[in-house]
């Protein structure tokens, strides 16, 4: 049977279950109020009793059934077979499993591998109807029970709210457990990488050339992993980016929390928004086609040299992108200062500019702190701006008109394209973005302690 | 001169009287006939006084043709229930109400013989001249000391020794001396409820203004530093000119001179405090403060 035509059939199983369940709640007594629980609740009682064991043990059956399988084909093989080295095992596998779904197989398809497709066909089929039988006769016998375990001493709603918490809780983690995955497939693969690339290069080497000589005579790839480099060209395009995102944003946040009119500021805070919603690869050429060009005819007439592909370009722009978290966060911020704060300030005779700098600023500068360091950390995190308007030439300088590279555009450059999963080459990606990683999160955690530090003065 | 005069004339008219200009307070007065022009104290020294002033929010009529004088150097307070604008009157004085957008007033409100509202009128200056305490006290989240010196910070007073002998003079006068004077770097807002609301007058009367206005100061605050509260307004009677609004009759007939009582946008009775609670004018008067209403 087919997983989408058993799915559907449990749910009918389920809704039967939560109409047979409500209606002998029902049946038990004269009147519905007689009942601990609302009648709907002994049917949703009896719904998930139908629905939630066989859906878990079909979630299982799910995910462990392929293993299962391919031992049982496994152990059927030939002897000869068998004892095939790993790879060449795995292929033979590959080989029957194609040739049972009429896939194309390698070289020629011989008796003994048409043998081996039948019996992958067999097992197939077997998995699929025991599926269904097990997955089905688990909803039936919930159902039943169910359905016969309803009584007047039965309290159907505390069960099904317990039930309830339990499946949200779920929910959670699984977010939860996500993150985890993926912390931990960037540490392991990271270790890979540190094995090949002592961790002291890597961290402070001085030299970023990923390049590995695919040939032993090969001349110029020697490959060096020092990702100072990067660090520093993400750095400096940060300090770009954030030099002008956080004076604009922090004018502009003041000027719409204190000055400007309710009609403005509805017409002019979503206007900033739409900043932060304009893909990034559209700031990409953005910054490479027009910005850049015209800092270089620029720098020329003042005689600098200005590489076409700059930090600065890069900078300015991503600068721009971020405008709308730093003002939109400190604007939130400066708006949710007391307006006890400003009456008082006002009330002894200051005027507004005083006010703003004398108090409205001071009491929601852990805010804006917390704010600028989100934007930091997605300044740092921002890919598509500095692979397109920043360069690749990994060159460890503070002039911001010389092409750097960061962090993130190496991930990028290193995982594009054929990239074998043995070679430091590759690995290193999972090494930078580990670090990304750890730095982004630091800086979140800070931002958020600010943020909730600031938030318990006023409430 | 010739205003004090005016005003002592028209409060001893006891026929409903308006003076021209005013047309939008003559409906409530068609409906009720027996409320005239609310009965006035003589007041010697005027400070403050309210002229025909009307406020409105939008399109609602807070304030209806307020006539009042407040004296100099005595506490007056403002009685009345929930929304009957006496908070909007006290916010009009320094004009805090600006600070709410569709606010419009007619009338005039003049403070020692100048219109508040006019034209060439430096509010900042005003507010300086005339202080405020809030309901909720609003410390700065800075150091006492800070929140104690910023009305003369703004006003450019840096010299550190000077301002060591004002914070100390206005924390002595507000009765938070003692309690404080060892830990005047701490923060504000870890004071208790009292000792913020006396530390908010403490930075009122730094700055010395003429007058005080106190907008409801020991709502939120227990017996005890209500108590202290009130004592100290005592203490202060013979240096300001005070202006509190309350909900507690209780306590306007304990501290204040005069009381005035508003209803619904308007007043209704105004006189010196004892009389107007042994022995009030206007039956709406009576009924409120035995508790009939409000």
């Amino acid at each position: 049977m087919h997983l989408s035509l058993l799915l559907l059939i449990l749910g009918l199983l389920a809704t039967v279950g939560f109409v047979l369940g409500r209606h002998r709640a029902l049946g038990l007594v004269d009147k519905a109020a007689q009942l601990r629980s609302l009648p709907g609740y002994y049917g949703a009682y009896v719904l998930l009793w139908c629905a939630l064991p066989s859906l878990l043990v079909l979630c299982l059956w799910l995910a462990l059934d392929s293993g299962f399988v391919d031992r049982l084909l496994m152990s059927d093989l030939p002897a000869a077979v068998q004892q095939l080295p790993e790879e060449e095992l795995a292929l033979y596998i590959r080989d029957v499993k194609n040739l049972a779904t009429g896939n194309v197989v390698s070289g020629q398809a011989g008796r003994e591998l048409q043998l081996g497709a039948d019996r992958y066909q067999g097992l197939l089929r077997t998995n699929l109807v025991s599926r269904s039988l097990v997955v089905l006769g688990l909803a039936v016998l919930g159902l039943f029970l169910g359905w016969r375990s309803i009584d007047l001493r039965l309290k159907a709603m505390n069960r099904v709210e317990a039930a309830a918490k339990w499946i949200l809780m779920a929910g959670s983690t699984l977010a939860v457990f996500t993150t985890l995955g993926i912390i931990l497939s960037l540490i392991f693969e990271a270790g890979r990488f540190f094995r090949l690339v002592p961790m002291g290069e890597f961290l402070f080497g001085l030299r970023w050339s990923p390049q590995l000589a695919l040939r032993a005579d090969q001349v110029g790839s020697s490959g060096s992993f020092g990702a100072v480099p990067l660090f520093a060209g993400t750095l400096l395009i940060t300090v770009i980016a954030m030099l002008v995102a956080v004076p604009v944003g922090l004018l502009s946040a003041i000027y719409l929390a204190e000055y400007a009119g309710p009609r403005f500021r509805t017409f002019a805070k979503p206007l900033l928004e739409i900043l932060a919603g304009v893909p990034t690869v559209v700031y990409g050429f953005f910054a490479a086609l027009t910005v850049a060009p015209t800092l270089r005819r620029f720098g020329e007439g003042l005689g600098l040299e200005v590489a076409s592909e700059s930090a600065l370009a890069a900078g300015a722009v991503m600068g721009i992108m971020i405008i709308p978290y730093v003002s939109s966060l400190s604007d939130d911020v400066i708006s949710a200062v007391p307006r006890g704060l400003r009456e008082a300030s006002l009330g002894m005779g200051a005027t507004q500019a005083e006010t703003i700098r004398r108090v409205v600023f001071p009491a929601a500068l852990p805010g804006i702190v917390g704010g600028i360091l989100l934007a930091v950390s997605r300044a740092i995190g921002e890919t598509m701006i500095v692979v397109m308007a920043a360069g690749l030439a990994a060159n460890l300088t503070a002039n911001p008109l010389e092409a750097v590279t960061t962090v993130t555009v190496q991930i990028v450059t290193l995982l594009v394209g054929d990239q074998e999963f043995d070679s430091a080459k590759t690995l290193a990606a999972f090494a930078l973005g580990l670090m990304l990683f750890l730095v982004t999160l630091v800086l979140n955690v800070v931002a958020l302690v600010v943020v909730r530090k600031y938030r318990e003065q006023y409430e | 001169m010739s205003q004090s005069t005016e005003a002592a004339a028209l409060s001893s008219l006891s026929v409903p009287f308006r003076p021209g200009g005013v047309a939008d307070g003559s409906a409530s007065l068609a409906m009720s006939e027996d409320i005239a022009r609310a009965t006035q104290p003589q007041i010697e020294n005027s400070v403050l006084e309210a002229r025909d002033f009307c406020l409105w929010y939008g399109e609602k009529q807070a304030l209806k043709n307020i006539s009042m004088e407040v004296p100099e150097k005595q506490i007056t307070a403002f009685i009345g229930p929930s929304g009957c604008g006496k908070s909007t009157l006290l916010r009009s004085i320094n004009r805090l109400n600006d600070l709410v957008p569709s606010v419009r007033v007619d009338g005039d409100i003049l403070f020692e013989g100048e219109s508040v509202f006019g034209a060439e009128v430096d509010t900042n200056l005003l507010r300086k001249r005339v202080g405020m305490v809030f309901q909720k006290s609003n410390p700065f989240p800075k150091s006492i000391y800070e929140n104690v010196a910023y009305g003369c910070r703004i006003q450019g007073i840096s010299h550190r020794t000077e301002l060591d002998e004002i914070v100390e003079r206005s924390l002595r006068s507000s009765a938070l001396w003692d309690e404080v004077k060892d830990r005047l770097d701490d923060v504000a807002t870890g004071l208790s409820g009292g000792q913020q609301q006396r530390l908010c007058i403490a930075r009122a009367i730094a700055v010395e203004p003429e007058v005080i206005l106190f907008d409801e100061p020991c709502s939120a605050l227990d017996p005890i530093a209500t108590a202290k509260i009130e004592e100290l307004m005592k203490e202060l009677r013979h240096q300001y000119t005070q202006v509190i609004v309350t909900h507690n009759m209780q306590q306007a007939s304990r501290i204040s001179d005069f009381t005035a009582f508003l209803y619904l946008g308007e007043l209704i009775e105004y006189g010196p405090t004892k009389s107007v609670f042994i022995n009030p004018i206007r039956q709406q008067t009576e009924d409120y403060i035995t508790g009939r209403f409000g």
